[in-house]
């Protein structure tokens, strides 16, 4: 025991070594701390400690064997992580592991980053002792967004809680049991069936290549090859600060004139920057929450640049739809206004050019693909692209990233201000929002930094003083916190004016598209860093004062265009699509009644089930049951007015038993 | 075939009111349910999840996890036959043999066609002295064999024929 003075310090014993503790989470930390990396697939600090990979096994002197991550610290603890039959015992892990897994390495696409390959290969593991078990699995890969192949899942069920506890979505649970369980959507469903939000943190999270971003890197180098397209490509703020680090370098470095540079010894014709279509973006949306805000409708109004965010919305929160701003997101912007502008000034049809966009994002894809980003069956943004997949480009066209020389945009799609470049980091577009505000309403005195709305926290809430007007401001980021706030909001126990939500957690730097950090624990954060620097040295850094986009304002875009280029509509989304469930159907032939409940979350929760009890007992009690069918609809296009009836094809908002029961004694009298 | 729709329809919201939609509920919901329908059918499936606010790929995780519950529909009459140590010894296979080429079974084909039978392999029942053992619709049958099994089945036979024609 060491002891100083009168304060006597707890200790344990790590392999020999006597270890402070300071507080520490569980044994697997303090052994950390301790310099010995223990392999794991399953411990992550941020999401629940589950224990189901048994790889940080350690033997505590009077308690044998446990793992550490689930076991307490207690002082006096003397742990030894290296004996032989721990080694032994991990080895046989990792050889069963292997023994169900799909080893297709050599064509995997999580290869370079494979933990189970990394682990057996730290571990020595130069054959497995046992019979290949796996049985072919199908793959899903009905997303836009991302690839499900459970044939390599290791049942660790990292996506599992990353998607329940950080996103509050759980579209994914384990199944089944012992050797038959397995990672699933509800009823094995496909994943663009279920309410999968497409933002791809379990894809992130994903040791093995069970869960993958989709790949559209074919369909670029098809466009580029084929010499009827003009291929124009946008790239989006956060993957300026993180693509180099598939090239050796630091989170945060940026590397934008190497992208630029690149990517036109890719064979790209144009290369230009979503940062533009960024500060559009603001004008756009600063201008539609003054508006808002002067009349003092719509409020709060919430951000829709993250398309992850605005299908959550859509499926949990019908209500709060009129609140997001109509604004269309930065790449969609961009593609609607190029695939306007540039097909005239370079007179080519739609077809002819090919919109790129390089992400850091898997939800972009599914956003690009929405119907309503199309103009007769072409889309604005034809390909998306995340980090990783340019950066795989690149090294196809065996580009030596060091050495490129940096390059600069393509004018005018090219120029941004420093409201364009901090979007990558959760609180940058509210921050954006703030400059273009405090510019229109204290013009005397313009305020550029709002550092109050910086920083890795999860939920960051400000007020902000600018002239007469007081803006409280919330940004969230994680859709687990996204939901607490909005609870918060609609209970009337918080008030905001503007809140931004960002599906990933510190903001699109930390999307399911970019590079997964292995070594810096502050990645995400450093890349943010990375964002505000580069703000810092821009010309302009108010979307406003950017001369290319007041010049497109100028000449070109009257009030009525930029609505149908910059602006959308949002609906409702059922959460898992499916067909309608048969209630009960009556014997008789001709049916006098067919009735319809929605029973979609929003409508159950307004009661959509007494009101469904209630008409039941009605109808015996008229005794009409056979000459009725009766079904119910799991969420509808009207769920903001829930509960929804509908009697004989006529539907009935904000249905209550006395309007049902009107309508069917009409029909029956 | 309607009332009783309806009536089904209607136990799964008393079931629902009675545990107060409370998730925390879940199993014994899941168990009535299933007690009602004889399995647990999707779409009442994703009502349950959406009633009690929860995710339904998680009530379809507790779902597949305990044994008894099923996602298949089961036959009207249910017949376990025990295949632990002491039935298996006492030839309890044959009884299974003889169950599956009566009934047009297998081991991946659980329930007849008309849906009058499911039959099912236990583990141990705890009945080892009156090996093998056949439970019948909870009814427990000791000391089997295959013809008397086949009697058993011959007999609900004709009940439902006769019930039928009535």
């Amino acid at each position: 025991m060491v002891s100083t003075s009168n304060m006597e310090i707890k200790t344990a014993v790590i392999d020999g070594m006597v270890t402070p503790l300071e507080g520490e989470k569980n044994l697997l930390e303090l052994i950390r701390k301790a310099n010995v990396e223990l392999p794991t697939f399953c411990y992550h600090s941020d999401i629940s400690v589950y224990g189901a990979c048994r790889m940080c096994m350690v033997e505590v002197e009077g308690r044998g064997i446990v793992p550490a991550c689930s076991t307490p610290i207690a002082p006096n603890m003397v742990v030894k992580t290296n004996t032989k039959q721990i080694r032994n015992m991990r080895k046989m892990i990792l050889e069963l592991m292997l023994a169900s897994h799909d080893q297709s390495c050599t064509t995997c696409p999580k290869s370079d980053e494979c933990k189970l390959q990394k682990l057996s290969r730290k571990m020595g593991i130069t054959k497995v002792r046992f019979k290949q078990m796996n049985a072919k699995c199908a793959i899903d890969d009905s997303s836009p967004s991302i690839v499900r192949d459970p044939g390599k899942c290791v049942l660790c069920g990292d996506c599992v809680r990353v998607c329940k506890e950080i996103q509050s979505v759980g579209a994914l649970d384990i199944a089944n049991r012992g050797a038959h369980a397995k990672v699933t959507p509800f009823f094995g469903q496909a994943l663009s069936k279920v309410e999968c939000v497409n933002c791809g943190q379990c894809v992130k999270i994903c040791p093995v290549g069970a869960l993958m971003p989709k790949y559209n890197i074919n369909e670029v180098w098809d466009a580029i090859h084929d010499s009827s397209k003009t291929v124009v490509v946008q790239i989006a703020p956060a993957v300026r600060v993180a693509l180099g680090e598939y090239f050796g370098q630091r989170p945060g470095a940026l590397s934008t004139g190497k992208i630029t540079a690149a990517l036109r010894m890719i064979g790209v014709d144009k290369v230009y920057d979503t940062c533009f279509s960024a500060d559009l973006t603001i004008i756009e949306e600063a201008s539609e929450f003054l508006d808002r805000f002067t009349k003092g409708e719509k409020l709060p109004q919430f951000t829709s640049c993250c398309p992850a965010w605005v299908k959550f919305a859509e499926q949990n929160y019908p209500e709060l739809l009129n609140n997001l701003s109509s604004c269309r997101s930065p790449q969609q912007m961009f593609s609607s206004l190029a695939k306007d502008k540039l097909t005239k000034d370079l007179n080519i049809s739609r077809e002819n050019l090919v919109v790129v966009s390089v992400m850091p994002c898997t939800a972009k894809k599914y956003e690009a693909a929405r119907p309503e980003f199309s103009v007769r069956g072409n889309r604005d943004t034809d390909i998306v692209l995340t980090t990783k997949e340019l950066a795989l480009m690149m090294k196809e066209r065996g580009i030596e990233f060091d050495k490129i020389e940096p390059a600069s945009f393509d004018m005018p799609f090219g120029f941004k201000t420093g409201a364009g470049v901090i979007f990558g980091a959760s609180g940058g577009v509210g921050e954006a929002v703030l400059r273009y505000a405090s510019a229109k309403l204290t013009p005397d005195a313009p305020v550029v930094d709002f550092k109050q709305v910086r920083g890795a926290d999860g939920i960051k809430t400000t007020e902000v003083n600018l002239g007469p007007a007081k803006i409280r401001v919330a940004v969230v980021s994680g859709l687990a916190n996204a939901r607490k706030l909005v609870e918060k909001v609609k209970a009337g126990e918080e008030y905001y004016d503007i809140i931004e939500v960002m599906a990933c957690c510190g903001g699109c730097v930390n999307g399911g598209g970019q590079p997964v950090p292995t070594h810096e624990p502050n990645a995400v954060q450093e890349r943010a860093k990375g964002l505000y620097a580069d703000d810092r040295t821009m010309l302009f850094r108010n979307s406003g004062e950017n001369p290319y986009l007041q010049k497109l304002y100028a000449d070109e875009m009257t009030h009525e265009k930029a609505h149908e280029l910059f602006h959308t509509e949002y609906e409702t989304k059922p959460r898992i699509t499916r067909p309608d469930m048969l209630l009960f159907e009556g014997r008789n032939e001709v049916k006098k009644l067919n009735l319809k409940i929605c029973f979609g979350a929003c409508c159950v929760s307004r009661g959509a089930q007494e009101l469904y009890q209630n008409v039941a007992a009605y109808l015996r009690e008229r005794d009409v049951i056979e000459d009725t069918i009766f079904t119910a609809s799991f969420g509808g296009a009207t769920c903001q007015n829930g509960p929804v009836f509908e009697i004989n094809g006529k539907k009935i908002n904000a249905c209550t038993f006395k309007k049902a029961k009107t309508a069917i004694d009409k029909i029956i009298k | 075939m309607t009332d009783k729709a309806l009536v089904k329809f209607d136990r799964v919201c008393e079931i629902l009111d009675k545990h107060g939609r409370n998730p925390h509920m879940l199993i014994k919901i899941l168990q009535e349910i299933q007690e009602e329908y004889k399995y647990l059918p999707e779409e009442i499936m994703m009502y349950i999840a959406t009633a009690l606010d929860i995710s339904p790929a998680f009530a379809y995780g507790v779902a597949t996890f305990y044994s008894h519950f099923t996602l298949q529909p089961k036959g009207k009459n249910i017949i376990k036959v025990c295949d632990g140590t002491a039935c298996h010894v006492k030839k309890s296979e044959e009884i299974i043999n003889a169950l599956e080429s009566k009934l047009g079974l297998s081991k991946e084909k659980h329930t007849t066609d008309d849906t009058l039978f499911t039959l099912e392999t236990v583990a141990c029942l705890g009945a080892c002295g009156i090996a093998p053992v056949v439970v019948l619709n909870d009814e427990v049958h000791g000391a089997m064999n295959k013809e008397k099994v086949i009697s058993l089945i011959d007999k609900i036979k004709a009940e439902e024929l006769a019930n039928a024609q009535s």
